[in-house]
């Protein structure tokens, strides 16, 4: 018997826009038409959309994948045929060993019921038998850590507490495979975190693990490799970086909108100049912009930005604050603007900008929030959006260690 | 497909419970649900019978009263059965559009469920009977049979007519107004004897064959009519294998379609 878990061949799926009939006053004109209309079947009906078009993929026992893309991008279908909710209309899906899907957290419960009934129940619909859950609702409680509440019905429950719950209960049916749907962005900081913990765990005991999320550091955290999916067809396979460092250039827009001037090169590159999205904490990066004025355009200096992926400013820095010069050009004329940092930025993406502006920065020549994407790569060393380049040891007794002595405990133990 | 099913039996039990559980939670009757519909019927049977004997000038006959009790309760068992049944998936679509399991697990469940509340009226019937006339005899072990084969094809009506459902959002309210009016093409207030030689006609309802089936073993005290009893039992297994298997057929559907 071969080790795959997974196997994903060539699966096409297909869904229809609005409904085929929807009461049976429809059907029988409808089923009338077809009969006397003698036409061929034909493979896309007008209504009729691929929502997946011939995506394959293999899992090893214990691999983890990651399927990332924009919104109606075939994610979620993927995961529904995975958990065998939906059936391929060509191709073959195959997965081996119990799965577990958590693809809506306390999908099965009853607002009525209890906490108490409620795990009983969700665990059933997850398959659980009762005997595993009387032996695991400690567990189970504890990791919610809604004890306080277990015998107050579920309605009562903050959206919160609705997903905690729901997840514990997913979290402890030990399955062999699991199929996880966007499902960790719920609960507070504290929980998340102990949702990720819990999906390492899985992940180093063995589990398959199969991933859809729009957070893509925890994306990158939790898998190695990625399907990039776009409009239902598979774009890259491989390294979660790429794959995210592709997913985000699907959004980079041309957004050349000044009138003043003109981008004609832009280029990212690590200190040796070799070209780079993903970068590991403490590279150095290099931003190479060259642009041309379409208008006589004076005194302008360059500012770059970086921000997170929702717009929190990071850091910005401009040409006037490092040199004196300013560039005054005509018409047809280029300039070359170029910025070193140090990114010590923990895994995540961020938005490179670029903006150029006019003497007395009344207004930007040109600006664009982001220009480039830059993908960090993650290690477990921090958390916290910066990279402090951290050491850290634990000493028996009250020692003053300098930096010299712990180097020398890390060399040691390494 | 069975075995499937047979995985899953724990979560019919689960679905099964939560069904009872929900219907006598937050409610003003409680338990008294379960005997509520059936004392409707019932009660509307005796008033029928009452009027008869007016109009006839027979007395009303205590016999009567039992059957139209007994048959009340079954029927109103396959009414309800079949009512919540037919919504079961849709009711259920949340569940339907993200965890996998047999779907059959949704409308069996709600047969169950009801099957639960028509127990709790049998004892309630049951012991009245024991106050009027305590009379038992050997023909009250085709019961339990008898009571398989309205529990069959109310199953195998509940999976057609849930399906139906899914795919056509007009077949609930075929179904309410088949239910309503169904208790008068159904021998439950008369008896297809009253029809002399055109009962077979009355008789051709497979669930009228169970209910006569079920007065003759509980209230008249002899065997069933055994050509009516075959052609049940030809109708509830032959209606089981059917629909479960035209259930299996649409099923991949069900996520797509609700």
């Amino acid at each position: 018997m071969s080790t795959a878990a997974i196997r994903f061949h060539n699966v096409w799926k297909k869904f229809r826009r609005g409904e085929r009939h929807d009461s049976l006053r429809d059907l029988v004109p409808s089923v009338a038409r077809r009969l006397f209309s003698r036409q061929k079947a034909v493979e896309v009906r007008p209504k009729e959309f691929w929502a997946l078009r011939d995506v394959s993929f293999d899992l090893e026992r214990g691999d983890s994948i990651a399927i990332i893309g924009p919104n109606g991008s075939g994610k979620s279908t993927t995961l529904k045929l995975l958990s065998r909710i939906l059936r391929p209309d060509r191709g073959s899906v195959q997965v081996n060993g119990r799965t577990g899907a958590l693809i809506e957290l306390g999908a099965g419960f009853h607002p009525d019921l209890t906490g108490r009934e409620n795990i009983y129940l969700n665990g059933a619909i997850l398959g659980l038998k009762r005997a595993e859950i009387t032996r695991k609702f400690d567990a189970i409680v504890a990791f919610s850590e809604l004890q306080d509440f277990l015998d107050l019905p579920v309605k009562r429950y903050s959206s919160g507490m609705y997903a905690r719950l729901g997840f514990s209960v997913a979290a402890h049916m030990e399955p062999e495979v699991l199929i996880v749907d966007e499902v960790l962005s719920v609960g507070d900081y504290h929980f998340q975190e102990k949702c990720f913990a819990k999906m390492r765990e899985f992940s180093r005991n063995g589990t398959t693990l199969v991933f859809v999320s729009h957070n893509l550091a925890a994306v990158s955290t939790l898998c190695k490799t990625a399907l990039l999916l776009k409009q239902g067809e598979p774009v890259y396979q491989g390294d979660v970086h790429t794959a995210v460092s592709k997913y985000y250039s699907f959004y980079e827009e041309n957004n050349n909108s000044s009138r003043d001037v003109e981008i004609t090169d832009m280029r990212l590159t690590d200190g040796e100049g070799r070209s780079r999205e993903v970068f590991d904490p403490g590279d150095v990066a290099i931003l190479n912009v060259t642009f041309k004025a379409l208008t006589n355009i004076s005194r302008a200096h360059a500012c770059v930005y970086i921000q997170t992926r929702d717009g929190i400013s990071l850091f910005d820095t401009a040409t006037s604050r490092h040199t004196d010069a300013r560039v005054t050009l005509s018409a047809g004329e280029s300039a070359t603007a170029v910025f070193r940092v140090r990114l010590n930025l923990r895994g995540d993406v961020f938005r490179l900008g670029f903006s150029i502006s006019s003497e007395f920065d009344e207004y930007f020549l040109y600006c664009n929030m982001s220009v480039k994407q830059l993908v960090m790569t993650g290690d477990r060393k921090a958390n916290g959006i910066v990279h402090f380049d951290p050491k850290a040891d634990l000493l028996i007794g009250k020692v003053s260690a300098g930096e010299e002595d712990l180097s020398a405990a890390l060399m040691e133990r390494a | 497909m069975i075995r499937d099913f047979l995985n899953y039996r724990e979560l019919l039990y689960a679905l099964t419970w939560k069904e009872v559980r929900v219907r006598y939670k937050q409610s003003v009757m409680g338990f008294l649900w379960a005997i509520f519909m059936p004392v409707l019927i019932v009660s509307a049977g005796i008033l029928m019978k009452v009027g008869f004997s007016f109009s006839t000038g027979r007395h009303i006959d205590v016999t009567d009263v039992i059957s139209v009790s007994v048959k009340g309760v079954a029927w109103a068992f396959f009414v309800g059965a079949v009512r919540f049944g037919a919504n079961s998936l849709i009711a259920n679509s949340n569940l339907i559009t993200k965890i996998y399991f047999p779907r059959e697990i949704l409308p069996i469940s709600n047969v169950l469920a009801s099957f639960f509340d028509f127990l709790v009226a049998s004892v309630f019937i049951a012991i009245v009977m024991v106050f009027i006339r305590p009379v038992v005899s050997i023909h009250l072990l085709w019961l339990p049979l008898l009571i398989a084969l309205l529990v069959a094809i109310t199953a195998s009506c509940a999976l057609l007519l849930s399906c139906a459902n899914l795919f056509f959002r007009d077949v609930k309210y075929i179904v309410e107004v088949v239910l309503t009016y169904g208790i008068l093409f159904t021998p439950v207030f008369y008896s297809a004897r009253m029809f002399g030689k055109w009962a077979p006609l009355i008789l051709l309802n497979p669930i009228g064959a169970v209910l006569e089936a079920i007065d003759s073993v509980v209230v008249l005290h002899r065997s069933p009519d055994l050509l009516w009893f075959g052609y049940a039992a030809v109708f509830a297994v032959a209606g089981l294998i059917v629909s479960w298997a035209i259930f299996e057929k649409a099923e991949p559907m069900f996520a797509q379609e609700i």
